[in-house]
């Protein structure tokens, strides 16, 4: 166990398989990484990628008789993977809190906000409901509800969707947890009230000194909010590292990919530059590099073996790929060259 | 034809060459409000205003760019143009020719001019018709014969294989299916495809190749686009133009470089500040307060006074501002347009050189604080 007191999660070969009736489906291959308080982590992929299953299987949401779950996932000195249902419950909503991406549905249609929010501070505490009550309208109000008092008495039909994705992160701070969980928070949201809602979770960050996992599948929301990024592909990591870094110097052919895919409201390119091919089923993944059916770099050990996670240089972050690195320093030149030449061209 | 209560007489400016035989489609003052039941036993009647008073052209080969928020009525607006929806007021006209007063049996001959590509490629294909089918089906309808080798090199020009033909759309993935909807679009070699979202619902790497087709197929068949995105990235990426809507109205309307470049309309800057970006770099964000207000009862005068951070009272919240040319091929509906861009916030406050109207109509109590 590492010494650093801010070390919040440690979590290391996290592998979870589901079973079925066509095989087993590899959802998450060994992924390792940590948190400390005041980091947010980004996980960026695309679907299917195994960033909200591993997850969900850190806040022991998956169901143990469905999913097949391996590794380490240690908070506070305890393997979350090996804790009891009834200790868990005493962490999960209390310690680690989550907060999901569709507000519509995560609220219950029929009963106050206010209500739901009290429910929540009721299930870790034992105070009465009075308290609870008071409890839930300073945390809406705290996450910018205004006229919190008279709001927390309101159905969630009567918020715009905005309110309700910060309702439920009121919800997800009653106890102040000290790490919270946020899966795709903005994507059912504008992108005006995504910048709003953004902005709130880093506050929260900065005023309660927590640790944030942001899930999502937008790069531009993990430039802008990560101190870390994970890139996952086909339920493994493939790119670890400071978001500056990762940004400024992708090492790993996918994270390529997908920046070159995105398009830039920037400026407009002459013309995209797509991943081809789709993403592999996880029922076979490929062997080898999982990316390697459509890497454009692929050579003789891609097929076959399978990149380890590790640092190419001591200077460089962790990645997973066979490229030798004077091969990807040359590459990852190119692309820099070929977005100032598109710059021109457009 | 009745105009709408409040809506402005004048004529429409900055794409006021109705007219001319470039244009393809031209929208006239459309208006379109639902009329929706509220209260106890829905005894409440009252209207939503979805499309106020939208004036533009679509230009022959253009890809005409819609954006805006949930709500703001883009969706309308193409369902209107394609007479999914019948106006409440105003005129489409569709190569010269006013098609809102149509009947169903009247536009039948239209249809196969126009086309639509849908947002989500699961519920757009029906799963228990093979793909030959589905993108053969636009020649059954129209008593086509010969459809199958049509099918098969329509499955080719979108980069599908012809031997897909006797397939089923759960065998395909998110990509191939917003192909196969593209195929279906491209069927009766249609002037006007209208993208709905085209791309919302697929991942970016995918996203990249779905654009990129749209891209040639316009090029190859002189297609003309009406594209609608709440992504302003993709629209810059593929739009000529761009109308920027906002609660039911056009608030900026122009050339796409120069939109980007140079936003009039603090909403437009207010969208496109808010767009995360993956470039490291720290910028200024014009963050709006509050939410779009209900469009049953949308604010009076100009509809963004109520989270304007330009907003002057007893000028804004009076006068509706019309959209005027601002520079050519760029319009705004906007009494204090921006003068540069970027801009900090508090530049975005201070607004001064004002394009006051000639008369500060300052009569009638203001109605929102």
């Amino acid at each position: 166990m590492t010494q650093d007191s801010r070390l919040l999660l440690d979590v290391r070969d996290l592998t979870v398989r589901f079973p079925t009736s066509d095989g087993v489906v590899q959802a998450v291959s060994n992924v390792s990484f940590t948190l400390s308080r005041g980091e947010t982590l980004g996980v960026v992929g695309e679907s299917g990628s195994g960033k909200s299953v591993s997850n969900l299987a850190i806040m022991g949401l998956l169901n143990r008789n469905r999913a097949n779950i391996a590794g380490e996932v240690e908070f506070n000195g305890r393997d979350l993977l090996t804790l009891p249902p009834n200790e868990l419950r005493h962490i999960r909503g209390k310690d680690i809190a989550m907060v999901f991406q569709d507000p519509f549905a995560c609220l219950h249609p029929m009963y106050r906000v206010g209500d739901q929010i009290a429910e929540a501070v009721l299930a870790h505490s034992n105070e009465g409901k009075d308290h609870a009550r008071k409890r839930a309208v300073e945390m809406l109000g705290h996450v910018g509800i205004p006229n919190a008092k008279a709001r927390a008495r309101d159905y969630p039909h009567q918020y715009s969707g905005g309110m309700r994705q910060r309702a439920m992160i009121a919800m997800a701070l009653v106890h102040n947890p000290s790490i919270l969980i946020a899966d795709e928070p903005t994507t059912a949201l504008d992108v005006t009230v995504q910048a709003q809602i953004l902005e709130l979770i880093e506050e929260v960050k900065r005023e309660f000194d927590i640790g944030v996992i942001l899930v999502t599948h937008d790069l531009g929301v993990v430039a802008e909010t990560a101190n870390s990024v994970m890139v996952m592909y086909a339920g493994r990591v493939m790119e670890y590292g400071p978001a500056a870094q990762i940004f400024a110097q992708p090492q790993h052919p996918y994270a390529w990919g997908l920046l070159d895919s995105m398009p830039t409201i920037e400026r407009r390119l002459s013309s995209l530059v797509p991943i081809e091919g789709s993403p592999p089923s996880l029922l076979n993944p490929p062997t080898g590099c999982p990316f390697h059916p459509r890497c454009v770099y692929q050579f003789a050990p891609c097929a076959t073996e399978r990149p380890p996670l590790v640092a190419p240089v001591p200077e460089a972050h962790p990645d997973a790929c066979h490229l030798p690195w004077e091969k990807k320093v040359e590459l990852g030149a190119k692309r820099a060259v070929a977005a100032i030449v598109g710059e021109d061209a457009a | 034809m009745s105009t709408p209560n409040g809506a402005p007489t004048e004529p429409a400016v900055a794409d006021a060459e109705f007219g001319s035989a470039d244009n393809l489609v031209e929208l006239e003052h459309l208006t379109k409000r639902f009329q929706v039941r509220q209260g106890v036993f829905a005894r409440g009647k009252s209207e939503v205003h979805a499309v106020e008073d939208v004036s533009l052209t679509v230009r022959r080969g253009e890809t005409l760019g819609i954006v805006g928020e949930s709500g703001c009525g883009k969706s309308t607006t193409a369902r209107l143009i394609l007479r999914l929806l019948d106006p409440t007021s105003g005129a489409i006209r569709f190569e010269g020719q006013d098609i809102s007063r149509l009947s169903q049996r009247q536009l039948r001959p239209l249809r196969r001019e126009m086309q639509m590509i849908f947002q989500d490629p699961y519920s757009s294909l029906n799963p228990r018709k093979t793909v030959g089918q589905i993108v053969g089906s636009p020649f059954v309808i129209h008593g086509e014969r010969r459809a199958k080798t049509r099918v098969q090199e329509l499955l080719e020009t979108v980069g599908l294989s012809p031997e897909h033909y006797n397939r089923y759309p759960h065998e395909f993935s998110g990509g191939q299916r917003q192909r196969i909807g593209v195929a279906r679009a491209l069927a009766l070699s249609p002037k006007l495809i209208i993208c709905d979202e085209p791309v919302s619902a697929l991942d970016v790497s995918i996203q990249a190749q779905v654009l990129n087709l749209l891209r040639n197929l316009q090029r190859d068949f002189n297609l003309t686009y009406v594209f609608i995105s709440h992504d302003l990235s993709v629209i810059r990426q593929i739009a000529d133009r761009i109308a920027v809507m906002y609660l039911g109205h056009v608030v900026e309307l122009g050339e796409s470089e120069s939109i980007y470049e140079s936003p009039k309309h603090p909403y437009t800057a207010a969208l496109l500040s808010a767009v995360p970006r993956a470039t490291t770099g720290h910028r200024e964000r014009i963050m709006l307060t509050g939410d779009v207000p209900s469009p049953i009862a949308p604010p009076p005068a100009c509809i963004f006074h109520t989270r304007c951070p330009r907003f002057h009272q007893g000028h804004c919240d009076v006068d509706a501002p019309p959209l005027r040319e601002l520079e050519p091929g760029h319009a705004a509906a906007c009494h204090y347009p921006l003068e540069k861009w970027p801009m900090t916030d508090d530049e975005i406050r201070q607004a001064e050189g004002a394009l006051r109207a000639d008369k500060p109509s300052l009569e009638g109590a203001t109605q929102e604080a």
